[in-house]
């Protein structure tokens, strides 16, 4: 996947707009393959870089449950805690939507202000889609690199 | 299958350990995790039964310098390696940038290597990735054990056109002869493929 400036700032400010409505903790989108898009809310503290890869793994462990029992896929799940809730919602087969909240909202809440951005967020996931299929977006990252610049890639890390 | 953030300036690059149960995935990450300066590394996932045996996954994010003003991340997973985990196998492998097959160097587990290297091509394969064009290398491990296979048996068995690069390597070593030198040739290929592809 690849997310352009444009469109991380409008899945940005769709988010912080949930977390005001659903009265969230943080919200988070996720790329199913594990990586995370964008984080918004109280993330001070949560390992978002882990936290991205098992909700992924999670995502994908549920799909193929689903699939075993001859769906498709659980596009929502819930996980209840004793203070803390997470509600997950899969956008456009590719993206995650994570939403955390506690007691001061609720879980009829969330749902509810999940379902009015979903297709906000779709409508963006499309424009990420559109640009990634589109040959003139494409920046030429790598085009000069040498194995002297990859090699001194790992100098002062391992 | 990269994963580009221009909003982040960052690149991320999944890697993925595959190989059969016991074969020494986790170990090489918990190496990998060690021998990294902590400024560069993120917090070691490891997802394992009591036996602490990999149940779904490990997970290792890393950050090497930046190219070109994009920073390079790493996601290292490891597969739970028991045949009975297929199915999760084949959902760690979406979206894999490279692969790096770790192999048993015992003779007890021939065959355990053989059946793995199998069920990792058909994984592959129900992704439309294909073993000769993504970016892969064959580790050899466990190399110090006295029950440990020639090195000839073990590329007829595994890599037999030598198509493939190849290590030996020795994870549980407090050196960990072979370890990063694996990472290291998985992630040039995978960024020399990317500089082919853009």
């Amino acid at each position: 996947m690849v997310i352009y400036e444009e469109e991380h700032t409008q899945l940005t400010e769709t988010c912080e707009r949930l977390a005001r409505d659903a009265l969230a903790k943080a919200i988070f989108i996720v790329d199913k393959d594990g990586q995370l898009v964008t984080a918004t809310g109280e993330t001070t503290g949560i390992d978002t870089t882990g936290m991205a890869s098992l909700v992924a793994g999670s995502t994908a462990a549920t799909g193929g449950l689903a699939q075993m029992l001859g769906e498709e896929e659980f596009p929502v799940h819930f996980h209840e805690g004793q203070h803390t809730h997470v509600h997950v919602s899969v956008i456009g087969g590719a993206m995650i939507l994570v939403v955390i909240f506690d007691d001061r909202s609720s879980l009829g809440l969330v749902r509810l202000r999940t379902k009015r951005v979903y297709s906000d967020m779709m409508a963006v996931y499309e424009r990420v889609q559109a640009r990634m299929n589109d040959e003139s977006q494409k920046m030429d990252l790598f085009g000069e690199i040498t194995d002297d610049d990859i090699d001194s890639l790992f100098n002062d890390t391992f | 299958m990269s994963f580009i953030n221009y909003a982040q300036r960052e690149i991320i690059l999944k890697i993925v350990y595959y190989g059969p149960g016991l074969c020494g995935k986790t170990t090489n990450i918990k190496f990998i995790y060690g021998g990294t300066n902590p400024d560069a590394r993120g917090k070691l996932i490891s997802l394992e039964t009591k036996q602490e045996r990999t149940l779904f996954f490990d997970f290792l994010p890393l950050s090497l310098p930046a190219i070109r003003g994009f920073k390079t991340r790493l996601h290292l997973y490891s597969v739970p390696g028991q045949l009975f985990y297929s199915a999760s196998r084949k959902l760690i492998m979406k979206g894999a940038d490279g692969v790096i097959f770790v192999a048993d160097s015992q003779r007890a587990r021939k065959e355990a290597n053989i059946i793995s290297m199998e069920d990792l091509k058909e994984n592959l394969a129900a992704y439309g990735y294909d073993i000769n064009k993504i970016p892969f290398c064959i580790q050899y491990n466990k190399r110090d054990l006295p029950t440990a296979m020639p090195l000839e048996e073990l590329r007829a068995d595994l890599n037999p056109e030598g198509k493939f690069p190849e290590f030996e390597a020795c994870a549980v070593a407090p050196d960990g002869p072979g370890v990063f030198d694996t990472l290291k040739s998985v992630v040039k290929m995978i960024l020399m493929e990317l500089k082919k592809t853009k």
